[in-house]
């Protein structure tokens, strides 16, 4: 019979109390498992968010508010810079450091998901995650020749209950999608839908950018074109008719030049005129076997006064590191302190069973049990306890994980899986023998010294 | 000799610091299978003698010699070693693990004696005490004079030379009092294991040959 044995059979003996501490430390473990999963994989995930491009080219401004509105589709819509831009770096100046470009425009959305417009060139040549090419579960690849169609990713579908063939009617955000349905706008068709990428994708509706066009949006006032054509910083040339007319649906937004004309004009007209066209952002994949020029590009753009390069993994990382590594420091020290907390109970737990278990230890003693067996099998069952609890723990750690797994992709995109284990989870295994060692030295220490001829006679 | 004590003394420490002798014994000793009672008023240290023969207290002074050994040289885990291969003990109560089997009890017993642990030996001494059939019960689930016959089954696993048995029949009732102290004798005389019983109950003591009277031979007691 091993001391293993011996010190399960007291676990057993105390069965209520063991559970009781165990269930304990398995919440501790439960709760650091939860924070280093769900943050592992949120960290993952939104560094990985922007690998099929390196660079993100858009209005000068916030560099965070620009990666959070191309890549992750939320927060405030951003300023627009000019069509040509995109051109410049897909055939001009630029082309010759990039090897995809790809223009998006934002600031639309369908019931609630975000409407991203943009080329077929997304699917086609951009990639996702470690270069995993996105993949159509149902239908296709929108045309850029049919302006009207358009591609949902899987989230939205699925929450929408969108199908191929649905025709859709993005809007602003505020607006009533249905309400439009008489106005003059062309419905988008739906035509394909994609594969689940776990990414913020996900969530969002891609629309032709032509047909984009056509609703009239994002296009500047001439004059106002006119001003970013030279280079120069606009605001100047804002029509003060159409700031007043829609205050209450643009808020407080800084002189959204652009925006303004944009939704106004619409209404009215037809395409946009090349030479007036806006777009967000232009999601770039430099040549890689070029790493002089591409290296330089950034340096180019952003000395020019229309327009801001940003390397979405370094924003990213920084917001990650600034803000929400912080919150997960706190997090994990609250679940560490759980954890420890439980520790000191299996301490009590066990500390408590000692007057009783004098008796047994005289009785193992004078069978002829060292003091370093006693010692043993108290440390053992501390370490029993812990690692009990902490295999329960991880269990119902990861178990929170998949069952909070679809809630966090529906909200965010990222998908969060209960059978995703971070390599920081291995530490949890030492550091719950430490600590079992630690909470199970002072009764192990109060088992070895037991002064057996004391015990015996108080015994009988 | 099998159990040879010299020059014994043992002291405890008093409250007031001073010293209060309980053991002076100048000899005793006990043959290889004899069977012998201990008698004496409460208090005159019969139990601090088996403690002493059995290594679990060190006397102050003199020697213990069991079989070829003298104990009282050895370090305390030899001498913990030595206890669990070479001395079988009995208790009042509380003898065996509430948490363990019967048999569970009986194999603990040949955890700490280094050998390996053996179950075909454990299984025919409890079938000997008559509990072949209960060995997967638990203490609670015997009586005490059932509890009384594992523990007898568990001081003979390592097949002792001395058996000690502390008032063991104190908590049995007197129709199974029998029963226990027949058991001992007759398990003691098949195994050729020296039996030394400490008893409070004349009828147990008068069925000896050999009954020592600690007052007898203890100069710490006060007559
Ligand atoms: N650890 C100790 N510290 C101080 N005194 C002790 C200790 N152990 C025993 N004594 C004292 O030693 C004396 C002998 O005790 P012991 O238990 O050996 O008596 P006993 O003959 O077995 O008595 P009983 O028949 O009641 O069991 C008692 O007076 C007891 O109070
Ligand atoms: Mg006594």
């Amino acid at each position: 019979m091993s001391l293993w044995k011996i010190a399960w059979r007291s676990i057993q003996q105390r069965s209520l109390a063991s559970a009781l501490t165990a269930f304990g430390m398995g919440l501790g473990v439960a709760l650091v498992v939860a924070v280093l999963v769900i943050y592992g994989v949120i960290d993952q995930s939104f560094k990985r968010g922007a690998q099929g491009y390196d660079m993100i080219v858009g209005a000068k401004g916030s560099p965070l508010q620009l990666v959070l509105n191309a890549v992750f589709h939320m927060g405030d819509s951003v300023e627009t810079i000019p069509y040509s831009y995109y051109e410049e770096l897909n055939e001009g100046r630029f082309s010759s450091a990039v090897e995809t470009a790809v223009p998006i425009c934002m600031g639309h959305d369908y019931r609630g998901f975000p409407v991203v417009a943009t080329i077929p060139d997304m699917f086609d040549k951009l990639t996702y995650l470690d270069g995993r090419e996105y993949a159509f579960g149902d239908g296709r690849n929108f045309h850029m020749e049919d302006p009207f169609e358009a591609v949902v990713g899987d989230t939205a579908a699925r929450k929408l209950n969108l199908k191929l063939g649905d025709e859709i009617q993005p809007a602003h955000p505020g607006e009533n999608p249905e309400a439009k349905q008489d106005s003059d706008h062309h419905p988008f068709t739906i035509v394909g839908i994609l594969d689940h990428t776990g990414t913020p994708n996900d969530r969002a509706i891609f629309i032709n950018l032509e047909g984009f066009y056509s609703m009239g949006c994002h296009a500047f006032a001439p004059s106002v074109a006119q001003t970013f054509m030279q280079g120069k910083k606009s605001g100047a040339g804002e029509d003060p008719k159409h700031a007043k007319e829609k205050p209450a649906e643009k808020g407080k937004e800084p002189p959204a030049t652009a925006k303004e004309a944009q939704d106004h004009e619409a209404h009215d007209h037809g395409p946009v005129p090349l030479d007036e066209r806006q777009i967000t952002a232009v999601l770039v994949c430099t040549d890689q076997s070029r790493q002089r020029l591409a290296m330089a590009l950034p340096g180019v753009i952003n000395n020019e006064p229309i327009a801001q390069a940003v390397m979405p993994s370094q924003v990213i990382s920084q917001l990650f590191e600034g803000i929400i590594g912080n919150i997960q420091l706190l997090l994990l020290i609250l679940a560490i302190l759980v954890v420890v907390v439980a520790g000191v109970g299996i301490l009590v737990s066990i500390y408590n069973s000692m007057s009783d278990r004098r008796h047994e230890i005289a009785i193992m003693r004078a069978l002829g049990a060292r003091r370093v067996h006693v010692g043993a099998i108290i440390l053992l069952e501390s370490i029993l306890l812990s690692l009990g609890g902490g295999v329960f723990g991880l269990l119902l750690g990861h178990g929170l994980v998949g069952v909070l797994g679809p809630t966090i992709a529906e909200q965010t995109g990222v998908a969060v899986s209960a059978l995703q284990f971070q390599l920081d989870e291995l530490v949890l295994i030492p550091g719950l023998l430490v600590l079992a060692s630690l909470v199970g030295y002072l009764p192990a220490a109060a088992a070895y010294r037991t002064d057996v001829a004391k015990s015996l006679t108080a015994a009988q | 000799m099998m159990l040879e004590l010299t020059d014994v003394k043992k002291s405890f420490a008093e409250p007031d610091g001073g010293e209060l002798p309980i053991l002076d014994i100048d000899r005793f000793s006990l043959g290889p299978g004899e069977q012998m009672v201990l008698v004496g008023r409460s208090g005159c240290g019969k139990s601090t003698l088996l403690h002493v023969i059995s290594g679990i207290s060190r006397p102050d002074s003199g020697h213990v010699r069991v079989g070829e050994w003298d104990i009282t040289l050895f370090t305390e885990p030899e001498c913990d070693r030595f206890r669990a291969e070479q001395i079988g003990y009995v208790f009042q109560n509380f003898n065996l693990l509430p948490g363990f089997s019967a048999l569970e009890n009986v194999l603990l017993g040949m955890r700490f004696a280094g050998g390996r642990t053996d179950r075909s030996r454990a299984k025919h001494l409890l079938d000997r005490v008559g509990l072949g059939h209960r060995m997967s019960h638990k203490p609670t689930q015997l009586s005490v004079g059932e509890q009384q016959r594992v523990s007898v089954a568990r001081a003979l696993a390592n097949r002792p030379r001395l058996l000690l048995a502390d008032e063991p029949t104190a908590n049995v009732d007197s129709g199974h009092q029998q029963q226990v102290i027949d058991l001992l004798r007759d398990t003691c005389r098949e195994e050729n294991v020296a039996l030394l019983i400490v008893t409070h109950t004349p009828e147990v003591a008068e069925q000896f040959e050999r009954i020592d009277n600690l007052e007898d031979f203890n100069r710490a007691v006060v007559k």
